[in-house]
């Protein structure tokens, strides 16, 4: 088989894809930008719901990019993609690869919590996101404040720059609930004097174990849930951080002093997300993701033909369901090249 | 002694009090329809608090809490919104931090016409 696949992004969706196209026996090139594959899950520490260490899962990515068909490009960033008679032209710097469809799979970034200014981040140096704690985890665990103590009361924040017109991203991001609820597992097992306030407006537990994951943080470790958005948060001379919430369930504002305050930042269309669109002239939907030509019975498709899209790119997704999404795309670009071809 | 130990009965709890259930085919809708008339935005609250928390008023007094009185709204308990509704100064915080962009301020403005008129048996 002489078809050659090119994917852009070597995340999850992008290395998984490459992996099953490449079993298959497709010619496969997969650009990174960065200077490794794994994409997101290179800052993670341990995953939902099992705490496994992400290590496992970016091992397993590796291991099923090899062969004499796959051609990784790292560092890369993509100028321009072209259609020649049927299929298309890419360019990347100097260099051009020809290719007879291309898949995006650019992902995510995390919303740049400075925007929500009242919550002080950039500002304070005791409040953090949730990225910045999963890094402090993975280089060992240990949780100090920039001062050096050791934080007795950490406060989490759901839906930062999620559910939030505000700052124009109405949508749910989906993983920061049970991200925080792990976040605030890990920290009181590091840190098992500390008290820990999950502060949220709605817990949306939606995997099969999730609801465990919530349950076990309130049986095993002791995590506290606030129903309520924190509104805002301000420094106190000693630097920790006083946040203002309304306890709704008590019907009382309620304030409380927190030595380290974690934003549940959320997901937003990847830069490389917006300009491959634009690129290629694929359809956005109102929030600024790719969008697919069918909502449900094909999301992998787009406007473009021979343009597929798989991963974060489309929708905030869990690791797990990204999987599932790059093996459907898979089988959607092994249809088209083996019967749907241009010209053929 | 045995007599003192028996309850008084205005303490006891049990006498005839009016009904607290929120009588939700007897209330007075009409201040939530005449809301949802004059400022739509209102129906958007998801009852996050963030507007109470940020609330001079809510921190400062008693019973005064903006979400509530949308949730009495909704639920046609006017008396009760009545009661709190004049502790609004008009800051505008409430409208700030909502994550839902609800026109807090213009609501409250809406909900203050409303009571007058129904005060005034004018139609809404």
């Amino acid at each position: 088989m002489n078809k050659y696949v090119f994917i852009v992004g070597g995340g999850v969706a992008g290395a998984e894809a490459a992996s099953q196209l490449l079993k298959l026996g497709f010619n496969v090139t997969l650009a990174e930008k960065e200077s490794q594959v794994g994409g997101k899950l290179n800052q993670w520490d341990r995953l939902f719901p099992s705490k496994r260490k992400s290590t496992e899962v970016a091992r397993f990515l590796a291991e099923g990019l090899s062969g004499n068909n796959f051609r990784l490009l790292l560092n890369t960033d993509i100028l321009n993609i072209e259609r020649t008679n049927g299929g298309f032209s890419i360019s990347s710097g100097t260099a051009k690869f020809q290719a007879d469809a291309v898949l995006i799979a650019t992902g995510y970034d995390v919303f740049d919590a400075r925007i929500k200014e009242e919550y002080g981040y950039g500002i304070y140096e005791n409040v953090i996101t949730s990225v910045e704690l999963e890094a402090r985890f993975k280089e060992g665990g240990k949780i100090f404040t920039p001062k050096g103590q050791e934080p007795k009361r950490i406060g989490f924040v759901h839906c930062v720059g999620s559910r939030d017109e505000k700052v124009g991203n109405h949508y749910c991001s989906q993983v920061c609930c049970v991200t925080a609820v792990k976040q605030a597992m890990e920290v009181k097992e590091v840190l098992p004097r500390s008290e820990v306030f999950c502060f949220y407006m709605d817990l949306r537990m939606f995997g099969l174990q999730f609801e465990d994951l919530y349950r076990e943080a309130q049986e095993k470790w002791g995590v506290n849930f606030i129903r309520g958005r924190v509104s805002e948060a301000a420094e106190n001379i000693d630097g920790s951080i006083l946040i203002k919430v309304e306890d709704t369930l008590a019907g009382r504002p309620l304030k409380m002093k927190v030595d380290l305050l974690v934003l549940m930042v959320g997901f937003v269309p990847s830069a490389g997300t917006q300009n491959i669109g634009k690129i290629l002239n694929l359809e956005f939907t109102p929030e600024k993701f790719l969008k697919p030509s069918d909502e449900h019975i094909d999301t992998y498709s787009t406007n473009q033909k021979g343009v597929f899209i798989a991963g974060t790119c489309k929708a905030p997704k869990t690791i797990t369901d990204t999987f599932a999404d790059a093996r459907a795309a898979v089988l959607k670009i092994k249809q088209y090249l083996e019967e749907d071809v241009p010209g053929k | 002694m045995f007599q003192e130990s028996k309850p008084k009965i205005p303490e006891w709890g049990y006498g005839i009090n009016k009904d607290r259930q929120i009588d939700f085919d007897r209330n007075d809708r009409r201040l939530a329809e005449y809301i949802r008339k004059y400022e739509p935005s209102y129906k958007l609250c998801i009852s996050c608090g963030a507007c109470t928390a940020t609330c001079t008023t809510a921190n400062l007094t008693d019973f005064y809490n903006i979400r509530r009185l949308n949730v009495f709204l909704m639920r046609g308990e006017i008396d009760e919104i009545n009661k709190h509704i004049d502790k609004c100064m008009f800051c505008g915080k409430c409208e700030l931090v909502c994550p839902r962009g609800v026109n807090t301020r213009k609501v409250i403005l809406i909900m203050k016409e409303g009571i007058k008129k129904i005060k005034q048996n004018e139609q809404l």
